[in-house]
């Protein structure tokens, strides 16, 4: 699991939250860390071989910036690696995301026992 | 094996991949290694250890960069702690790298140890392989963080980097057995903190005990983070290799690390063939339940085990 933050916004107490509890859940998460571009995202999860990259976004840029990950996701013919979004994104944005293949979208107030089980129901591990 | 030609061909994601079978202990994994063998031996493998927080992961990075410059490619290999309760890890060494992320000539992958004691993950020297067979030049394996006995690393590098900072204890824990005396380098890292000197110093007299050894590791100051004293780690690691081929001591390592993962190799067959019989007639459920009840001990039942395997 890949856990990566695109984008300017410095925000990362709920990506790190998130990674802490994927790994409670028994899975082996990489953090990537701040500010990254989508093509580090997209080298590092190739490069890790992972089965899901959750995205974790605040800044607003995700129609930007989601978009270019699953496009270099494709040119490396990684689609079949699953792809998660969460952070604040507005409810108008959800389906566009989810027709250019984001699995899903996790908003404020969803619980990270949510998030487990829908990694572990999308993933055959 | 199609992942081995594709490995062969600088495919990244056949590397990616293979490193994952061999992680997963998969059978398939067991035949790549078969295949790839013949394609290894010709990288510079570098270990690094210390405590956790020395800045192993931002040394790493700026000699990767160093070595970069110099057009080398570069493998690297970094291990964070599993966890025991649930196998699952935080894997975050990768922070440290974002600028190497994008580079082609570097390729990163991180592990968790998955219960392996030792500061390395079980899977690591299969993953060198991989790497090595993959054409990388040098091959960086960053171990978990270590405290004074996790020296798996000597059975898998040529050149060992010993990375601690000031303050870390007085000069009796620089005289303790373990860890201190596997280090090719020593780097005393944050060494723009107090009492760096101090702890050149204590290492320095450490080092100056052990008369007999030709290669007398040095001791270097740097400050990984702004990028001071990587020239002369590089340098040294140089040296150090250097040495070791001079005095024909690499042949004579390498020799060590393959009795030592031979026998490694042999205890996972043997022991994983006893249990599949085992398994199938449920005598080993068997066997615990009897010890438990204090009716056999564990010595014989092993004895057992074993004999079963042989008629």
């Amino acid at each position: 699991m890949l856990v990566a933050k695109p984008g300017l916004d410095g925000h990362d107490r709920g990506a790190k939250v998130v990674a802490r509890a994927l790994r409670d859940a028994g899975m082996e998460v990489i953090y990537t860390g701040l500010r990254q571009t989508p093509e580090q995202i997209v080298e590092a999860a190739l490069q890790e071989d992972v089965d899901c990259v959750g995205l974790s976004i605040l800044s607003g840029a995700h129609m930007t910036l989601v978009p270019k990950v699953i496009n270099l996701l494709r040119e490396n013919k990684a689609e079949d690696i699953l792809i998660t979004v969460g952070g604040i994104i507005p409810d108008e944005d959800v389906p566009t995301l989810k027709t250019l293949g984001v699995a899903e979208v996790f908003g404020p107030g969803t619980t990270t026992q949510d998030i487990i089980q829908f990694i572990q129901s999308h993933v055959s591990a | 094996m199609e992942l081995v030609k594709r490995l062969l061909q600088k495919d990244k994601r056949a590397c990616a991949r293979l490193i994952t079978l061999v992680e997963n202990d998969a059978p398939e994994a067991r035949q790549a290694l078969k295949e790839l063998y013949p394609y290894t031996g010709k990288a510079h493998i570098i270990g690094v250890t210390g405590p956790p927080g020395a800045g192993k992961s931002t040394l790493v990075d700026k000699l990767t960069q160093y070595y970069r410059d110099q057009h080398k490619t570069i493998g690297i290999i970094a291990i964070d702690p599993s966890s025991p309760f649930t196998g699952g890890a935080l894997l975050g060494d990768r922070i440290r790298m974002q600028d190497r992320a994008t580079d082609p000539g570097v390729f990163i992958r991180s592990m968790g140890t998955r219960g392996h004691m030792g500061g390395l993950a079980s899977a690591t020297k299969d993953a060198i392989k991989i790497l090595d067979a993959f054409g990388k030049d040098i091959i960086v394996v960053e171990t978990v963080g270590t405290g004074q006995d996790e020296v798996d690393i000597i059975r898998a590098a040529d050149t060992i980097l010993v990375v601690t900072m000031p303050s870390m204890g007085d000069d009796i824990q620089a005289i303790k057995a373990g860890i201190l005396e596997i280090g090719d380098i020593f780097v005393v890292n944050k060494s723009d903190l107090d009492y760096a000197d101090k702890a050149v110093m204590e290492l320095e007299m450490m080092l100056d005990f052990n008369l007999q050894k030709k290669w007398r590791p040095p001791v270097l100051k740097t400050v990984a983070n702004m990028g001071e004293g990587i020239e002369e780690v590089a340098e040294a690691i140089q040296s150090h290799i250097e040495y070791v081929k001079r005095e024909g001591l690499l042949e004579e390592k390498r020799r060590v690390k393959v009795e030592v993962e031979l026998l490694e190799v042999l205890n996972k067959y043997i022991v994983k063939d006893i249990l599949e019989k085992a398994k199938k007639t449920n005598e080993f459920e068997t066997l615990v339940d009897c010890i438990v009840q204090r009716e056999i001990d564990c010595y014989s039942a092993a004895e057992k085990l074993l004999q079963a395997r042989n008629s």
